[in-house]
């Protein structure tokens, strides 16, 4: 283990985390928040100067990290920005519990979500804006952020990326890592900066534009209402519909798109699968949610609005659907699993996952009434190799295990089976609200200091796929050469 | 500029390598899917799993975009295929491997031309003659060689009781009173380009600079055995030896080549009509020293094991034959094997990687003083090059201790009109002089990034 380049990188990570915390800091100004302006310097200044410290003390010549560090590098990385985002919220007495304070960084970053907070009405708006602001850095990723802007941490700085980066294969744009994560932060910041002129010109002002901006483009959710998106006006519903069914689908299309390369587009199996479902999905609740919504384009607008925002685990609504007929409930709680594509800022499986999932069910039937028949996955037009659909569905099974372990720790809370599970299977897959107790209208301010961080733990858990996570707290990571014994 | 390279074997694991520090953007393609993920996981590059020949995977690579297309598969025939075909699809230069010595011949400038190739590529050939430059002079440990030959840059051992021992380079220039330079000290690992100060100790590894006949002088009064090896003894049949052997009979030595595979030596014999070839196992101690090896001036050892080379090397030793070449491919092996005492191991992956290096970086720098030749020192830790001095180098005319050099850089040779010396403060560069620059931590690419 290479702990000096580790530490060298966790550094740097302080510094960004440190420079990233004065845009807030300019929101205070603005709006003359004086005590949040304080939390957030102090913060920052705090943060940059231990990361300083950190560089200079690890420094190293040896650059080399492979698979195990870019994992360690990854989930201390995601950690240490957490704990330093939820400072300011405990000095500044927004949030004064530091695991409740923990809990909304995490779910910042991770792009959940989820609150602990009854009344965001309340909050200053400079909290509210570093709170979705982290949901559009932790959206593409601390670490790909760094990597984009730095110079070069390490030649295999590719296992940093495909540590962090969701899905099952990290598709590189060009050769070198630096230069794909500059591409994607690119189409990012301009997808971003069009939602924003879009939702400006609308009945939004630039302060809410930002936000719901922020909160789309990372898939996050964090709100400033208490009825979420409802009170804004139509045109604004549908544009954060459509960027987020944008910012659900593979960067690499769009990349290929810049290109010019429309047929591989349109070729693409997840991206066909991912409308046919947002479709489908669409179409089930619109029908089922007619009668008690009034009008036929109410009843559209509402159930595309919620299905995009549940599959692309943004967790934004425009109503409280958890007053909706079972049918549409159950719908969006198997959506809260499938997630949207793999490269974009979602959480969940993936469609390409639940995709290959399905077509090895099938194959697998197919081996049950021919036993000699010898057949593969295909993807894109290419037959996946068994190592793939192997780890994929390796990949559900640690998955689904994760999600009892989880349900089992928070089901010591006395808040209902539909609460609990909801609210496990929400964090895990980085929606945000549930139904139930924890659905667009509650909040997680009921659960103990316990729950709140293990759920915590399951929002980094989903955001980072699980892997790196449970591969840095596994000793032999970290293990050192024994000295000899004399 | 974008390089795709096919093929992800020994050879083109190291190209990669060199060419990734070199921060060119490279797309490696091999069919071999194992080989691709390997890659993978070591350089930060795309991979793409296919055949080179096949338009498909041309396209994926962005062939269309590609400033050279390097095919370095252990086929001919699909390096050449491959290369017309990245030609045709917009690739702007070609290089290919090609070894098969029947294509090696003099036809192969027609057939280069017709397939439209930049530059091919025979590892073996350039292998033999580094080896037959070696024996030349078998008191070195290595030889480079630039502006055709007329300016070497020779590397030897210092070994137990030398003379140079505890001497100063400042020193050393008043007692030899020859023209050369010391362009590089290798010691404990660590190379150095020294200046007068230096103080040479016994083990180190100094590369000399100068002509041929200075060199040969030098060796005289150190007291070095300075005779081109006479009886070689080359152990492994392959085309390295067939290209060596030949070499070495045209210049009048005496060549026994030993292979334990009958059809290989079959082949060996008829083609060397003058060598003597023998079908046994060369690391069979009893085989060597019935076929002579006692009386042998060197031995080189060529089979594809890297660990048989290396110990049928130091058996060799043991028994004094004076000079001991290893081939080793592996680069862990090649540090080993130096620190373990042999003397002279010769790395085909690296010679290569150096050509390509070389040709990338002078396409790069299309307009300025071209890179001439390249060569790398201790991975890559110290280069030395030759640069063709064009009229866009703004020092022209200034006296090289007025010219404002960064630090680590040594300018080892000025060639003129096919008159070489080694500078002094007062003199200057002259546009069409040849220049020898030694350079330790730069990745120089134009004459111009010597000054500060």
């Amino acid at each position: 283990m290479n702990f000096k380049m580790v530490f060298n990188v966790i550094g740097r990570i302080c510094q960004t985390a440190g420079v990233l915390l004065l845009v807030p800091a300019v929101t205070a100004i603005i709006y003359s928040e004086t005590t949040q302006l304080f939390a957030l310097l102090i913060t920052a200044v705090a943060s940059f100067v231990l990361g300083t410290l950190l560089t200079i003390i690890c420094k190293t010549k040896n650059h080399i990290i492979y698979a195990k560090e870019g994992f360690a590098i990854v989930a201390a990385a995601w950690i240490v920005t957490s704990v330093i985002g939820a400072i300011p919220f405990v000095i500044s007495g927004e949030i004064p519990s530091f695991v409740d304070a923990f809990f909304e960084t995490v779910s910042g970053f991770t792009t959940t979500g989820a609150s602990i907070l009854t009344n965001v009405e309340a909050m200053s708006k400079s909290m509210l804006l570093w709170r979705s602001f982290t949901h559009w850095v932790g959206g593409m990723g601390v670490l790909v952020f760094v990597m984009a802007i730095l110079p070069n941490i390490s030649d295999r700085s590719m296992h940093i990326m495909r540590a962090e980066m969701p899905g099952p294969v990290v598709g590189k744009l060009v050769p070198k890592a630096k230069d794909t994560a500059k591409i994607l932060y690119l189409i990012y910041i301009a997808l971003t900066l069009v939602q924003i002129v879009l939702l400006w010109a609308g009945d939004m002002d630039l302060y809410d534009s930002l936000i719901h901006s922020f909160g789309t483009a990372g898939t996050g959710g964090f709100g400033i209402k208490a009825d979420g998106c409802a009170s804004y006006s139509p045109y604004s519903q549908w544009v954060i519909t459509i960027f987020m069914l944008i910012f659900g689908v593979n960067f690499n299309l769009y990349y290929l798109i810049l290109i010019r390369k429309f047929k591989a587009v349109f070729k693409n199996t997840e991206l066909r699968w991912y409308l046919v479902i947002v479709l489908i999905s669409t179409g089930i609740i619109t029908a089922n949610i007619l009668s008690i919504s009034g009008s036929f384009s109410k009843a559209l607008r509402d159930a595309a609005f919620q299905v995009s925002s549940i599959i692309t685990t943004t967790g934004y609504s425009t109503t409280n659907f958890d007053l909706w007929p079972s049918l549409s409930k159950g719908v969006l709680f198997i959506l809260m699993f499938s997630g949207a594509c793999a490269g974009s800022t979602c959480g969940g499986l993936k469609v390409t996952r639940t995709v290959t999932l399905v077509k090895s069910v099938g194959r697998e039937f197919k081996r049950m009434l021919h036993p000699r028949s010898v057949s593969a996955v295909v993807s894109d037009g290419k037959s996946m190799s068994e190592t793939e659909v192997g780890s994929v569905n390796v990949y559900l099974t640690i998955y689904m295990l994760c999600i009892m372990v989880i349900f089992l720790l928070v089901s010591f809370e006395p808040l209902g089976l539909e609460t609990n599970l909801t609210a496990t299977v929400s964090c895990f897959n980085n929606v945000g609200p549930g139904l139930a107790g924890v659905g667009p209208a509650g909040s997680y301010a009921a659960y103990s200091d316990f729950s709140t961080f293990v759920l915590s733990i399951a929002m980094l858990l989903g955001r980072l796929e699980i892997f790196p996570l449970l591969i840095a707290f596994f000793p032999a990571t970290w293990a050192k050469r024994k000295k000899a014994a004399n | 500029m974008k390089i795709v390279v096919m093929g992800c074997g020994k050879i083109g694991n190291t190209v990669i390598s060199s060419l990734v520090s070199e921060g060119h953007d490279v797309v490696a393609v091999d069919s071999n899917s194992a080989a691709i993920d390997e890659i993978r996981d070591i350089y930060d590059i795309i991979c793409i799993c296919g055949n080179g020949a096949d338009y498909d995977t041309l396209l994926e690579a962005g062939i269309d975009k590609t400033d050279i297309f390097v095919a370095i598969t252990g086929s001919d025939e699909l390096n050449m295929l491959s290369c017309v075909i990245a030609e045709k699809m917009g690739a702007k230069h070609t290089v290919a491997r090609i070894r098969n010595p029947e294509y090696n011949d003099k036809n192969l400038p027609y057939v280069k031309q017709y397939l439209g190739l930049s530059l091919h590529i025979n590892p073996e050939l350039l292998v033999a003659s580094e080896l037959f430059n070696i024996l030349k002079l078998p008191s070195a440990v290595n030889i480079e060689t630039f502006s055709r030959r007329n300016f070497e840059m020779v590397e030897f051992i210092l070994k137990e009781n030398s003379n140079l021992d505890g001497v100063s380079l400042m020193d050393l220039r008043k007692k030899y009173k020859s023209n050369f330079l010391i362009g590089l000290v290798v010691r404990n690992d660590e190379v150095f380009v020294p200046d007068g100060n230096f103080v040479l100790k016994n083990g180190d590894r100094i590369g000399i600079i100068a002509t041929p006949h200075e060199i040969h002088k030098f060796f005289k009064t150190m007291g070095a055995i300075q005779k081109q090896a006479k009886n070689v003894m080359i152990l492994g049949a392959s085309t390295t030896a067939f290209y060596l052997a030949k070499m070495l009979l045209s210049s009048g030595s005496n060549v026994t080549i030993v292979d334990k595979d009958e059809a290989r030596c079959s082949l060996a014999a008829q083609r060397l009509p003058g060598a003597v070839v023998i079908n046994g196992d060369g690391a069979s101690q009893e085989v060597l020293l019935e076929e002579g090896l006692l009386t042998s001036d060197a031995l080189v050892t060529l089979t594809g094991i890297d660990e048989e080379n290396i110990l049928v090397s130091f058996f060799a030793m043991s028994q004094k034959v004076p000079k001991v070449i290893a081939k080793i491919n592996s680069n862990e092996l090649i540090s080993m094997a130096e620190k373990l005492g042999i003397d002279s191991v010769i790395s085909p992956k690296r010679i290569v990687s150096d050509v390509i290096t070389r040709y990338a970086r002078a396409l790069q720098n299309s307009v300025g003083s071209n890179v001439e030749t390249l060569y790398k020192f201790m991975d890559g830790k110290i280069e030395a090059l030759e640069f063709n001095v064009s009229n866009e180098f703004k020092a022209q005319q200034i006296p090289l201790k007025e010219m404002k050099l960064k630090s680590n850089v040594l300018i080892g040779g000025i060639i003129r009109k096919r008159k070489v010396f080694i500078p002094t403060g007062d003199d200057v560069i002259c546009a069409g002089d040849r220049v020898v620059v030694i350079s330790e931590g730069q990745k120089m690419k134009d004459l111009s990034d010597i000054l500060k």
